[in-house]
């Protein structure tokens, strides 16, 4: 028998739970749909306000140069993918597969540009190979200025998201099937192709897929190294910016969302399918112990860990140079922001205030996003609905969130307006950009938690909200600072998404690389993606070391 | 002759030995269990048979030839797992198919048929692996297992995750195949019954050592040690002490018999193992016991204490105040509508001679 006071809570936890998730669905509504919403409202507005249908489209379609770089995003995307996939999946399989020594450096050292601005890569391809660069006798006749520039630099930056996914999927295999190839009379070769590349199929295509969207709705890269060779993103970039022509870059913006809509439902259906291929008795595979293959692998590895060295390294070198490459005598003149043009101190001390907010506020978000996901009683369609909202951005490329920003919150009869401009609405963009990741993180440490939890609490007679105090949250400290930590790496580095939401006094450090590298000083914008990097490092490191001091003090359970 | 000849083999991971010098032999056409508890070490005993781990110490020899370092795939053993690891993408003819790659396109095509037909499944060659119940995944599996005419047929507890009515018939049905392909084979289990139904051999490990090793009548007859004893079937352990004339069980002393062949150290202890089937009772003061057993019978009252209903037996704990402690006996079941004793009855326990074995104390032999 229930007792009064029991049934009493019951329904105070069940108004908490239907006011947070109704709260949570509210902002979503406000900061995902609703910008998307206008995006594609005004794609078939002209300038002038009129409803035209889609003739925007057509005459998208009619115009040549738009043509051109259409078609070039296109087929600048799929080539990195493929080269990307393919390089990915070797490290990987090196580091899951083989007995390579040094796995924890090389892992280390592949993870490095995402804590740079996609930018630094392609500033430091300019300094290597470009005009001036050190190494421009490898160039011949051609120039890095281009597409080959696009699709050098787009590999070196997506490399790591390729990575962590093949390297999941390799991590994932049963290695019960190699053991019964092996005494079936299968050589090592065999094995490979018959038995580890089909396990790793739906991951190659989702590697695949997702740096394919990076490539396409990244404009950084492109915008720094591309040169004469406009593509997508760089269009956007000119209409906006350049022409200030809202309709037309709305347009463009939904042809962005086109591959990113459709790599979000590809997505889901992979991860079905993967997880319903793994069953729970799978027995990890063990790595060959093959010392040619060890050897192979550690050079591959190398190969490719000194490309991302060089590049970081090049980035380093060009910040501390008086003038690369005819003085090669150190200063730190070009870390004199505030004397250049479309750079300032106040950029990087803006970046720190909107990460940390990012992080806090994003943190917060995901968790409960989460719980109400997960934990939480209240009808299921609310909950479905607000994980669809809660993965939803995954699907918005950057400049397509940050237009769509722009539209709706400095559009007509907008009670928000005065959010535009300030701060906080880049912090709630750059939350919202990089929500999807944060939430399915939670949602997978959550759901690690047992679902009696909360049962076994009610028939002790506590209330819901007191196990979320007492229970929920302790166990989930080190999924929230994991969050917490790549929400404050991801703001720092992001240009996409912010790059049109920005006034002059709420600048960031990412777009001042932009700008000055724009402007000519590309010698400050490697200085500022340097300094990125290393706050980016920085903070995760601060982040790990906080997870390890809460984890030493609270989760004592975790030991045996 | 001995086809697989395994000689002080050892295998040490990080310092802990996970089988201790252990030698076995398989013949021509034979089927032997490794029978013992988790980790004692008869699945690494069979992953390093078929060349999947390696050993620390010691040799394999197959016809002959020596194949410690040989590699799994050139060894020619058919292996079954415990979870079957039928590859998920290929079908189940795509499975049997996978070890024929020495065969052309049209006879690995009619060899995978054979084996299906082989374990009953011809008409399901066309399903993947999911599509199929798990008694249908363990035939595919022993299928693609003896496809390529292995040597030696190995089986890691292939029917333990089967549901207890599947698990009984394919029993007959694996002892069948190998009987008629006459291919020496090894399976390990942690099941007794199964070991005892259907091995030649039985090898009983224990904490990586070989317990014992005999057919699974004698294995069942004559344990040789306290392990063997308690681990094949229930048994009670009664001590009792040599004398001149016989042997003191309690405080009474019984006449020798023919079948204590105990080691004749007068004033020694042994252990005595009796099967708690073999035990009769009766009520007190009736002098039924001596009718029927004539003197060839150990009798001691006592007093039940626990009764418990299994279906086709009874069971029932008897408190035996000579011996200071509780026998366990058995008793068909023959349709009682109560309990034939009830607890606290007075009784009157009878064990034969021949049933009481004497049992080493150490496990070695």
């Amino acid at each position: 028998m229930r007792s009064p006071v029991g049934f009493a809570l019951s329904t105070l936890d069940r108004q908490v739970q239907w006011l947070v998730a109704a709260l949570l669905l509210g902002l979503g509504l406000l900061f995902v749909f609703s910008p998307l919403a206008w995006l594609l409202v005004r794609s078939v507005y002209s300038p002038e306000g009129d409803f035209v249908g889609l003739a925007q489209f057509a005459r998208y379609l009619d115009t040549p140069s738009l043509q051109d770089s259409l078609a070039r995003s296109l087929r600048l995307s799929a080539v990195a993918a493929c080269i990307t996939s393919l390089l990915a999946f070797g490290f990987a399989f090196s580091l899951c597969m083989t007995a390579m020594p040094g796995k924890r450096l090389f892992r280390g050292v592949a993870l490095i540009p995402l804590m740079s601005p996609s930018l630094l890569m392609a500033i430091s391809l300019v300094y290597w190979f470009g005009n001036q660069g050190a190494l421009k006798s490898w160039m011949g006749t051609g120039t890095i200025y281009g597409e080959l520039g696009i699709v050098l630099g787009s590999i070196l930056w997506t490399f790591p998201h390729a990575l962590m996914i093949l390297m999941t999927s390799l991590a994932t295999q049963d290695g019960r099937l190699a053991e019964a190839a092996r005494t079936l009379g299968a050589g090592p070769w065999r094995i490979f192709l018959t038995i580890t590349l089909p396990q790793c199929r739906y991951g190659l295509l989702m590697s695949f897929v997702l740096v394919f969207v990076l490539v396409i709705t990244d404009f950084g890269v492109a915008k720094v190294i591309g040169g004469q060779a406009n593509v997508l993103a760089t269009d956007l970039y000119r209409q906006v910016i350049g022409q200030q022509n809202f309709s037309m870059g709305a347009v463009v913006g939904v042809f962005l969302l086109l591959p990113a809509f459709g790599a979000f439902f590809l997505e889901r259906y992979f991860r079905a399918r993967q997880s319903a291929a793994l069953t729970a008795r799978a027995v990890i595979a063990q790595p060959s112990e093959s010392r040619m293959l060890a050897l192979v692998a550690t050079l591959f590895c190398s190969v490719l860990g000194l490309v991302f060295i060089a590049m970081i390294g090049m980035a380093i070198v060009a910040a501390f140079v008086s003038f690369w490459p005819y003085n090669l005598s150190p200063t730190l003149k070009h870390f004199q922001f505030d004397d250049m043009d479309g750079g300032g101190w106040e950029t990087y001390w803006n970046s720190l205030q909107m990460a940390g907010g990012a992080a806090v506020i994003g943190a917060v978000a995901a968790f409960f996003s989460a719980w109400v996901v997960e934990k939480s009683r209240i009808g299921q369609g609310m909950r479905e609905s607000l994980n669809l909202m809660a993965t939803l951005p995954m699907a918005i490329p950057g400049l397509a969130l940050g237009l769509g920003y722009i539209l709706f919150f400095n559009g007509p009869y907008q009670p928000l307006q005065f959010l535009y401009g300030s701060l906080s609405i880049l912090v709630f963009c750059t939350v919202v950009h990089f929500f999807s990741t944060a939430h399915l993180t939670m949602l997978a440490s959550l759901k690690q938690l047992d679902k009696e939890f909360e049962h076994v609490s009610e028939t002790l007679g506590h209330s819901f909200l007191r196990t979320l105090f007492s229970v929920t949250i302790p166990m989930s400290l080190p999924a929230i600072f994991e969050v917490a930590g790549y929400f404050f790496v991801n703001a720092l580095t992001t240009v996409s998404a912010v790059v049109f939401l920005y006034a002059p006094e709420t600048q960031l450090a990412s777009v001042a690389v932009l700008n000055m590298d724009d402007a000519g000083d590309v010698a400050p914008a490697a200085a500022m993606a340097v300094l990125i990097f290393f706050t980016a490092a920085g903070g995760r490191l601060l982040f790990g070391l906080f997870s390890h001091f809460v984890l030493s003090r609270t989760q004592q359970w975790r030991q045996r | 002759m001995a086809q697989l000849e395994v000689q002080g083999l050892t295998k040490a991971y990080s310092g802990v030995s996970v089988l201790k010098n252990v030698s076995l032999s398989v013949d021509e056409g034979e089927f032997v269990c490794l029978l013992g508890p988790s980790g004692c070490g008869k699945t690494t005993l069979l992953r390093i048979i078929c060349g999947i781990d390696r050993p620390s110490q010691g040799h394999l020899f197959f016809d002959g030839s020596e194949i410690t370092h040989l590699p799994p795939q050139r060894r020619r053993f058919g292996v079954v797992f415990q979870s079957y690891a039928l590859f998920p993408n290929l079908t189940a003819e795509q499975n049997v198919r996978y070890g024929l790659q020495s065969l052309k396109g049209p006879q690995q095509r009619e060899r995978a048929q054979e084996m299906l037909a082989l374990v009953g499944l011809e008409a399901y060659g066309e399903r993947f692996p999911a599509q199929l119940s798990g008694g249908q995944q363990q035939r595919v599996a022993l299928a693609r297992a003896l496809a390529p005419q292995p040597a030696l047929l190995l089986l890691d507890e292939p029917l333990s995750a089967l549901d207890a009515k599947v698990r009984e018939g394919l029993r007959h049905e694996i002892v069948a195949i190998q009987r008629r392909l006459g291919i020496p084979t090894i399976m390990v289990t942690h099941d007794q019954e199964e070991a005892l139904e259907m091995a030649d051999r039985v090898v009983l490990m224990d904490n990586g050592e070989i317990a014992q090793e005999d057919s699974p009548l004698n294995l069942y007859r004559a344990p040789t040690s306290r392990f063997s004893a308690g681990f094949v079937g229930r048994v009670n352990l009664i001590s009792a002490v040599i004398e001149e004339e016989g042997l003191r069980i309690g405080p009474t002393l019984w006449p020798a018999h023919p079948s204590w062949s105990a080691p004749s150290d007068v004033g020694a202890s042994v252990t005595l193992a009796v099967r708690p089937q073999q035990i009769s009772i009766f009520p007190e003061g009736s002098s039924l016991p001596l009718v029927d057993f004539a003197d060839d019978a150990v009798v001691l009252p006592g007093r039940v204490t626990h009764v418990r209903f299994a279906g086709a037996s009874w069971g029932f704990e008897v408190q035996c105040g000579a011996l200071n402690q509780v026998l366990r006996v058995e008793q068909m079941n023959t349709g009682q509508a109560t309990a034939p004793w009830g607890t606290d009855s007075r009784v009157l326990l009878a064990i034969p001679h021949a049933a009481l074995l004497p049992v080493p104390a150490s496990p070695s032999l």
